[in-house]
């Protein structure tokens, strides 16, 4: 697409890395939040050779050294391009939360997968298995967050990779950010937020927005889970409400299983939703 | 005559999702021309049985990355039909631009990024950086002024945050929405640009007779809620969304097809033109007139000018939106919310056709059943038919390989078509 060594260092052209985009099983919005960052679009462009990117241009390469994937994995054929493009690719990157968790697609996996197809399908053969994230078939060099990826955090994680900096991200909680730009805590207004125990990183996107944090970034270093649900307890969250966010996109579930088995009485009564179809 | 020609194309390019073209002409006749969908399913319709109501714009906006809002708000809207809650003025106009800025945004992606290329001949628009800077940051400032605005009314150009089920969590601030007036009188002049590069362009002659569905405007041009409408006469009301769509599955593609009087249907900015011609702002309706767009256009390439023209009506009813907003005292944003038992349906135009969401509830406000039609499902069979006319149609005009293989990849295209929503 564009020339090598566009912009020089005391005439040294820079290195600019040749970087592909691809797509498994998703709604591709990660991607396009790429090109949804106009303002600083083309400078961003500039820092590397886009070589593969299918859903704004013709051309293709076998040839990069970086690939972002984006979506999780639900057929056999996902694997094997998945496959080809770690063999390709110096360094895999899991873009955004269904990469790197499986994302809303994994609420699927509640469910008996004939079920599932029944009821989308009716007796239409279709072909589909459960949803894993990208790190679950291949070795993955880097995670990005989020449903979708915030466009500033991956432009900074790019540029880094050009740079070849470090890449750290943060730890600590959505809260940290949410109370540093000042925002009225949601559970003051009496709305759960999942703030306390998500991994920051999106400047408290949804709490700023006086939308309840759904866990879309999977938990902080140092989520205190058990705490967390004391607390929503005492608050009168019902247990079910609380499953919905914390398996709403996979990041957690090291801890949904555990909640749904030690379910808390609420003033709803009995709590599971069970039918037909969903697994035991 | 055109002898032989083989066009066989994986996972095409500029599109969002993953669609086949293959077409094989043997003596001058077609002998296949088949347009494959072999997207992954989400199974988002399972994924919901069991959940709150509260989940489902939360969870179905994600359906799509282009147009969540569109998604976002069909849900609300067959949640709130659901329980019979009716949105007052504030939200529905709040609703209404940020739909039209999705709308915006999406058309512009489409337009600059996805057809340009095809005029131009390059394989993308990052060529254009440098050969035509003024088209890409034209393109770039239309682009951000519709996403930016999302931004401020609905929290989030993608995946919402401020629109939920009774209004919006929270509202802008009315010194924000008259510098968005501002910038929107501004954008006047970059879509007349627009105009003039897309007249430069040679639409391709082609035409195949269809059946054209839609929402159909009162008052206003329509884009959420309100009757069904097809340019053969059927007429529903939108709980029969149903008897309009007729989905079904066919062997190639895993999204599922649709058909109303015909063996397939259009839907999109072309079927909404073509069935609310009427009810365009005048300076859209003028520069439909001067591309010799008017209803009933049956030629595909032409929904790129459609989308064109619905560009300049709502920027242009946004202006009056925000207007009618900024005479308005706002009140507190959001409704209470009781659920019950019962069936909803939301029918919303998005910038592709229109969609529907539809879920039935317990009487704890849990979803029983969940049903969402895509407007590119709605066009798969459409595009089918219109692969095959084309491939007769050059064929028999003697065209080589390598531009039936372009204009079938421009066919597609046409459509904006969104495949990995199609098949969800």
């Amino acid at each position: 697409m564009m020339s090598r060594g566009e912009r020089t260092y005391l005439n040294v052209p820079l290195y600019r890395p040749r970087v592909a985009f691809f797509e498994l099983s998703s709604c591709e919005g990660c991607q396009l939040q790429i090109i949804n960052n106009e303002a600083t679009l083309l400078d961003f462009l500039s820092l590397m050779e886009v070589v593969n990117f299918r859903e704004a241009m013709t051309e293709m390469s076998e040839d990069y050294e970086i690939a972002f994937v984006e979506g999780s994995v639900t057929r056999k054929d996902e694997i094997t391009r998945l496959r080809l493009i770690r063999k390709r690719a110096e360094v895999v990157v899991a873009f955004g939360s269904c990469a790197c968790f499986g994302g809303v697609n994994q609420l699927k996996n509640r469910f008996d997968p004939g079920w599932v197809e029944k009821e989308v399908y009716g007796n239409h053969q279709i072909e589909t298995g459960p949803v894993r994230p990208v790190d679950a078939v291949v070795p993955v060099d880097l995670k990005i967050f989020g449903c979708p990826v915030k466009k500033e955090e991956v432009e900074k994680t790019v540029v880094n990779i050009a740079l070849g900096k470090s890449i750290v991200m943060p730890g600590y909680p959505v809260c940290m950010e949410c109370k540093a730009n000042e925002n009225v805590c949601l559970f003051d207004l009496g709305q759960l937020c999942l703030g306390p125990i998500t991994r920051a990183g999106c400047d408290a996107w949804c709490p700023g927005n006086r939308f309840g944090c759904w866990g879309c970034r999977g938990p902080s270093e140092d989520a205190d889970v058990e705490c967390f649900l004391r607390i929503v307890r005492e608050r009168g969250f019902p247990h079910e409400m609380v499953i919905d966010r914390l398996e709403c996109f996979g990041g957690f579930a090291a801890h949904t299983q555990s909640v749904r088995e030690k379910p808390y009485r609420t003033s709803a009564g009995k709590s599971g939703g069970r039918r037909a179809g969903r697994r035991k | 005559m055109k002898v032989a020609c083989n066009v066989n194309i994986a996972h095409l390019s500029r599109v969002e999702g993953h669609g086949n073209i293959r077409i094989r002409i043997r003596n001058g006749v077609v002998k296949e021309a088949r347009w494959e969908v072999v997207e992954t399913p989400r199974f988002f319709e399972a994924m919901l049985v069991g959940k709150s109501w509260e989940n489902a714009p939360w969870i179905c906006g994600r359906i799509c990355g282009i147009c969540s809002i569109g998604h976002t708000l069909a849900s609300i809207r067959a949640i709130e039909n659901a329980f019979d809650i009716v949105p007052d003025t504030q939200t529905v106009k709040l609703r209404l631009l940020l739909k039209h800025m999705e709308t915006m945004q999406s058309h512009i992606l489409h337009l600059y990024f996805l057809v340009v290329p095809d005029f131009m001949n390059t394989g993308s628009i990052f060529p254009l950086i440098r050969s035509h800077p003024d088209i890409v940051l034209r393109a770039a400032r239309l682009k951000q002024l519709a996403n930016d605005l999302c931004d401020c009314v609905g929290g989030r150009r993608l995946h919402p945050t401020r629109t939920v089920v009774g209004g919006f969590t929270m509202l802008p601030e009315k010194e924000e929405l008259s510098v968005f007036r501002k910038r929107l009188i501004e954008a006047e002049e970059d879509l007349l640009l627009t105009v003039d590069t897309f007249r430069a362009f040679n639409v391709p002659e082609f035409g195949r007779e269809t059946e054209y569905v839609s929402l159909r405007g009162r008052r206003r041009y329509p884009f959420i809620g309100g009757d069904l409408v097809s340019s053969d006469g059927v007429v529903k009301k939108e709980h029969e969304y149903r008897e309009m769509t007729n989905e079904y599955t066919v062997e190639q593609s895993t999204a599922k097809w649709s058909r109303l009087s015909r063996a397939s249907f259009a839907v999109g900015a072309l079927a909404r033109l073509n069935n609310n011609f009427d009810l365009l702002h005048p300076m859209a309706r003028e520069v439909a007139a001067d591309f010799g767009l008017q209803p009933i256009s049956h030629n595909p390439f032409m929904n790129n000018i459609a989308q064109l023209v619905e560009c300049i009506h709502v920027m242009k009813e946004s202006v009056e939106l925000i207007d009618e907003l900024l005479d308005m005292s706002w009140t507190e944003p959001l409704m209470p919310v009781r659920p019950r038992a019962g069936v909803g349906v939301g029918a919303v135009e998005v910038p592709r056709g229109i969609l529907y969401h539809c879920y039935e509830f317990d009487r704890t406000g849990k979803i029983v059943k969940c049903d969402c039609v895509i407007p590119t499902g709605q066009n798969h069979a459409n595009i089918q038919y219109d692969l095959e006319e084309l491939a007769r149609q050059y064929a028999m005009r003697g065209r080589q390989d390598r531009d039936i293989e372009l204009l079938a990849e421009m066919l597609v295209r046409s459509y904006d078509p969104c495949i990995s929503c199609s098949v969800h």
